[in-house]
């Protein structure tokens, strides 16, 4: 039976409808196999840069793998520890604000007097060449949080200047700036609160 | 079908977004600026090409029945192939190219490559057809982005570097200093607004030239479709 004949037919058409995506899961299988790890690590990679540029100090611990959970209202949060001789010296951890597009992932980086050393963005989906302003590598908006803390600017002045603060939002865009000027105060919040527990300086928390 | 045909047929008379409508939704969605546009042109030239070249391969198996199924399939898998490799071993690149790669299995050109080209096509011809409909895919997003850019914001190809590399930041032009933006453009009612006009101006280019042809040559030409 010649190829054409037996492309009509209904039994082919089945069997080949299988085989397609019997070969197609295999190979997505494959792969997903022989990619994972890389991925992993690439990820594990891209954490720890951003982990190290809001963390521009030295620190002779590693990381990735010293960390704890603490509750806050937007749930379970990774808090990771910096530490020099055994003291945590700053924490980093991860806060979320709402643009105009989504949740705005930001981490930031807080020593242990509460005082900022940075705030990146992880993911956003704010409109390009507008909100992605927020983004170091097109703007230096983000900078102006270096060095700020909860009583420099005092509470009443952590909000962009055209509601009363003191950061600048970016002409057509006030929404994206606003949400990530917020996050950053919860975060500071959240610091100020469980700052015993995170710096390890409470009994239940040496594990 | 002469190479020769395939490339003026990617790259002008049938171009993706111009000629045939198609792939409408990720060229509004990306072309805010040209390096955006340019981005998401390269990776989908990339997939249009292995797609084509897989689908004429496998073009004498499949069954016309069946054929729809079978190629979206094969498609949705390559790009979760590509999508998976950069992502472990060109990471860099990935960052930067990530978001387009999802959007490729969206759009609908690869489709209709597969359905109206690869599948009556030899796998050269195919391959070249890919690359020249996806050339003529990134120059047209390029160009709505490139106009979005300059009237949105007043610069063209901003940020080219983090796509091209360091290398590329000569690319990187501010035309109006000091421009405070036309937000309209940056929006998607400007991606519609300037694929409008683009479109107008291809239209009356062919129209002017196919009168110049049927003066010239004072044989009556049927209209371009």
């Amino acid at each position: 039976m010649n190829l054409a004949a037996l492309r009509a037919k209904l039994s082919y058409q089945t069997l080949l409808l299988g085989s397609v995506v019997l070969l197609t899961s295999g190979a997505l299988a494959l792969a997903s196999r022989t990619t994972g790890d890389d991925i992993q690590a690439a990820a594990a990679r891209d954490l720890k840069q951003s982990l190290s540029q809001v963390l521009p100090g030295q620190y002779d611990n590693d990381l990735l793998h010293d960390t704890i959970q603490i509750a806050s209202p937007d749930g379970d949060v990774t808090v990771y520890r910096a530490r020099r001789a055994g003291r945590v010296e700053a924490v980093v951890f991860q806060t979320v604000g709402h643009g105009y597009g989504g949740a705005i992932v930001c981490v930031m980086g807080v020593t242990r007097d509460g005082t900022l050393l940075g705030v990146r963005i992880l993911s956003h989906k704010e409109t390009p060449g507008l909100g992605d302003k927020i983004e170091p590598a097109k703007s230096r908006w983000i900078y102006a949080f270096d060095g700020k803390s909860l009583g420099d600017p005092s509470p009443d002045k952590w909000a962009v200047k055209k509601d009363g603060g003191v950061f600048d939002q970016f002409s057509g865009a006030t929404i994206t700036p606003r949400g990530v000027v917020r996050a950053v105060k919860r975060g500071l919040e959240f610091f100020a609160r469980d700052k015993a527990r995170m710096l390890g300086e409470m009994k239940e928390d040496q594990t | 079908m002469s190479y020769a045909r395939i490339a003026k047929d990617g790259l002008w008379d049938n171009n993706v977004v111009f000629s045939q409508m198609l792939a409408l939704c990720p060229t509004l969605a990306v072309t805010g600026s040209a390096t955006n546009g340019l981005g998401m042109g390269l990776a989908t030239t990339a997939v249009l090409v292995a797609s084509n070249m897989l689908i004429s391969a496998v073009r004498h198996l499949v069954s016309d029945e069946v054929r729809i199924p079978v190629y979206i399939v094969l498609i949705a898998t390559l790009v979760t192939l590509v999508d998976m490799s950069l992502n472990a071993w060109a990471h860099e690149l990935y960052k930067v190219l990530g978001l387009f790669i999802a959007l490729i299995v969206v759009n609908c050109a690869i489709l209709g490559r597969a359905e109206s080209f690869a599948s009556k096509s030899t796998v050269a011809e195919s391959a070249v057809d890919g690359v020249m409909m996806g050339l003529g895919f990134t120059a047209a997003l390029v160009a709505i982005g490139g106009v979005r850019e300059i009237i949105g914001s007043g610069t063209l190809f901003a940020n080219a570097h983090l796509l091209l590399g360091a290398h590329f930041a000569f690319l990187e032009l501010t035309l109006i200093p000091g421009y405070r933006g036309y937000l309209l453009m940056i929006l998607p009612p400007g991606g519609f607004l300037v694929v409008g006009f683009l479109l107008a101006a291809k239209r009356m280019l062919d129209r002017r030239r196919a009168a110049r042809a049927e003066l010239d040559m004072a044989v009556p030409q049927p209209a371009a479709g």
